[in-house]
């Protein structure tokens, strides 16, 4: 089985196309069948892999399936180039695949409730399954071409799935803006692949990779940009563009357009993380740089905190919990910018867990009030729906970081990862555990004007009801994991082994060195007190949380007014959105306006041509009134014709062989 | 014996004569006879160069221009009685269905 590794990936495939080709005509639930059951295989296809690779007890697997793109060397044999259909499998592969192919099936699952009254069902199924494909291919891929297939490949299941309903012009916007914004990071993956080629001659992981092939390169220290560092930093463009990182994050609050099990699926759990799961992948890359880790560690932070204060004020139940995620990807990065990619790994898993219910237990909320999505309208909703209550809870709490539920072990490690390696500096360290207070607030803020307090939307209009059992169920399955999901990463000073850093060491290696006895001691103090620290901030964003929305339920419009130019800056997210307006997007319309479309194609290209057009129209209607239809004109122009060549010959003694040689 | 040139001036004149009658006549039939007239204009230029250079491929070829000729007169005087039919005139001016 481990040798048919591309069963994985192919059964969402075949569920897309057949869903695709013949869905519009079958009732829903032939159309679920095959939805869930593709998936569903899939799923129990990777499982059995991942049991066969780990009885097989090698450290990579990796097969080549076909080639794709080769260039042969005609000189000296063998290839130039080579980009096959090679799929690998490693550690932080498991790790990818099984949350892909886990959450990926408890969302389809799921879906079939959220969506059992939309008109597009069949199209709505083929293209998520068609985003499990991709994503598989992107986490399968075993050289950075392939990965770009599904790389692409998912920005286009984005696309079609947050443009969904089309008709909404708000939708297709999103999704043309979220393409477009993808398009800026892709550009610099592709050149980052290139100097890559360049430099390497290949893009095969395990080549590029080899521990011996990367001994032999030097490690590039701060301010030095040697091919490495800018390599490292294109592909990182790309992963801010896919991870929606500063500066291009400003698709993925708007990609709340799409149905929510699609935000939880790709604009949450699976494909927002592929940047970081590149970054990761590429550590090897990475490690090499110090000023690549710096801007990726620097960036996520910043983005963190940046992303974080904007949930503080947004209104919208999604918009609160995308620009969230946008904070929890910024968290994953900053990990990998201090060199602990398993801390970001690790976090990756225990967030797509927590996230993706968050947002189905807020699609259940959106659907419990029949499409509301602003909280002030809702509210007292804790009485109506307990399951959805008591599901997001939890996963809030998860997120908040309160032990021992998976994001505490996951955070936790993170920001101590963050303290110890920043060198004395910290200032990573403070600005993640600031976010991780407003994380705190922001998420509890969400369920404290969600579920508690007075109900504030019209009873008699809206019927509240709990969500079927297709939807609870993800969600008390999602709630489990979310507590459980830590539990593979114990802090060290539970004195355990720390099994997921272990389970990860394959990959990561060195990255993780062996401390001896003294300063492990130390260090286990260090990570109890950072640990205390951290929960003692998310605490007081509950507190203040409480204290603002339930206890005095005025006090924050109170804020509101009495801070107002923070309250609307940050209301406007920071303009972000108009400043990329007024920056990039009007002189760019200008610009294609006035020298792209009406200089260089209307007035240039048209211009030349039509002009041609227009020229051989005006020589045609001058020569045509010479067809006079008058027989003797006709003669004079034969006669004249007969003179011109009778002159030729008489005086151009050469011209008959020239015309000769002309014919021949 | 008349020198070739000769013959060959006379040919000349007797097809430019032809040429200009064509150009400058109205009437379909005398149109038609300059034609005939540059043809037999060739005809006697194919003679005399056969005389003068001893073959018979020339005169061969007025045979030829002969027969087509007759062949032309035919199918020519026929389109004339037609035109003439259809339009009772002669005038080739009046016969200019082709211009644009």
């Amino acid at each position: 089985m481990l040798a048919y590794l591309w069963i994985v990936p192919l059964l969402p495939l075949l569920g897309a196309a057949i869903n695709g080709l013949f869905g519009a005509k079958w009732p829903n639930k032939y159309v679920t069948l095959t939805a869930i059951s593709s998936t569903g295989l899939s799923f129990l296809c990777a499982l059995e892999v991942v049991r066969e690779f780990f009885k097989s007890g090698q450290a990579l697997f990796h097969k080549q399936y076909f080639d794709w793109i080769v260039i042969p060397n005609l000189v000296s044999g063998g290839n130039l180039f080579r980009a096959g259909f090679d799929l690998q499998m490693d550690q932080l592969t498991v790790v990818m695949v099984l949350v892909v192919t886990g959450v990926g099936w408890l969302i389809h699952i799921y879906a079939t409730g959220y969506m059992a009254h939309e008109g597009g069902y069949y199209r709505f199924f083929s293209y998520l399954n068609l985003f499990m494909f991709f994503m598989l291919i992107l986490v399968l891929a075993a050289n950075y071409v392939l990965l770009f297939v599904g790389w692409e490949g998912v920005g286009l299941s984005s696309y079609l799935l947050i443009g969904f309903y089309f008709l909404k012009k708000s939708a297709s916007d999103a999704g043309k803006k979220a393409f477009i914004v993808n398009r800026i990071g892709d550009f610099g993956f592709m050149l980052g692949m290139f100097l890559l080629f360049r430099a390497f001659h290949t893009l095969d992981f395990q080549t590029l990779f080899d521990a011996q092939h990367a001994a032999g390169w030097s490690v590039e220290s701060f301010g030095q940009f040697g091919t490495l560092t800018i390599a490292c930093l294109l592909l990182f463009m790309g992963a801010t563009g896919k991870s929606a990182q500063l500066p291009l994050y400003v698709w993925l609050p708007d990609a709340m357009e799409g149905p929510t099990p699609v935000s939880a699926l790709i604009h949450a759990a699976t494909m927002v993380t592929a940047g970081v799961y590149v970054v990761a992948r590429s550590h090897v890359l990475f490690t090499h740089s110090e000023t690549a880790l710096i801007v990726v560690g620097t960036v996520g932070c910043a983005t963190a905190f940046f992303a974080a204060t904007i949930g503080l004020v947004q209104t919208d139940i999604k918009k609160v919990l995308a620009y969230s995620t946008v904070s929890q990807l910024g968290y994953m990065f900053l990990a990998c910018g201090v060199g602990a990619f398993t801390a970001g790994i690790f976090h990756l898993m225990t967030h797509a867990f927590f996230k993706a219910l968050l947002f189905l237990a807020a699609g259940s909320v959106i659907h419990a009030m029949g499409g509301e999505q602003e909280m002030p309208k809702m509210g007292g909703l804790r009485k109506k729906i307990k399951w959805t209550y008591a599901t997001m809870f939890i996963a809030t709490l998860a997120i908040t970081g309160i032990p021992p539920l998976a994001g505490f072990f996951s955070k936790d490690s993170i920001l101590f990862e963050a303290y110890r390696r920043e060198g004395g500096r910290h200032s990573l360290y403070v600005v993640g555990l600031l976010t991780a207070l407003l994380t705190s607030f922001y998420m509890f803020r969400l369920i404290f004007l969600t579920f508690s307090g007075k109900s504030r939307y019209d009873e008699k209009k809206v019927h509240v009801h709990e969500s079927p059992g297709s939807m609870l169920g993800p969600l008390v399955v999602l709630a489990i994991f979310s507590v459980i999901g830590g539990w593979f990463a114990l802090p060290t000073f539970f004195e355990r082994p720390d099994y997921f850093a272990n389970f990860l060491a394959p990959v990561f290696g060195g990255a993780h060195e062996v401390v001896d006895a003294a300063t492990e001691a130390a260090s286990h103090q260090l990570e109890l007190i950072l640990a205390g620290v951290a929960v003692g901030a998310a605490l007081i964003g509950i507190a203040v949380a409480y204290w603002l929305y339930i206890n005095k339920p005025k006090k924050a419009d109170d804020l509101a007014t009495s801070m107002k130019p923070a309250y609307t800056t940050l209301l406007n997210k920071y303009y972000i959105d108009e400043l990329y307006a007024f920056l990039v997007v009007r002189p760019l319309l200008w610009l294609s306006t006035n020298v792209f479309w009406k200089a260089v194609d209307v007035a240039g290209i048209d211009g030349t041509v039509n002009g041609i057009a227009h020229g051989t129209a005006a020589i045609g209607d001058g020569v045509r009134h010479s067809q006079s239809g008058n027989t003797r004109s006709y003669a004079v122009w034969v006669v004249a014709g007969a003179i011109v060549v009778l002159a030729v010959i008489f005086f151009w003694p050469g011209a008959g062989k020239v015309v000769l040689g002309l014919v021949r | 014996m008349v020198p070739t040139n000769y013959y060959v001036i006379l040919s000349a004149v007797l097809f430019c004569l032809g040429v200009f009658a064509f150009i400058f006549k109205r009437n379909v039939i005398t149109i038609f006879m300059s034609i005939e007239l540059m043809l037999n204009a060739v005809n006697l230029a194919f003679v005399a160069f056969s005389q003068a250079l001893g073959k018979l491929d020339g005169q061969v070829f007025v045979l030829f221009v002969i027969v087509v000729a007759a062949a032309e007169a035919a199918v020519g005087l026929g389109i004339i009685i037609l035109i003439a039919r259809n339009r009772q005139t002669l005038n080739v001016e009046r016969v200019d269905l082709l211009k644009l």
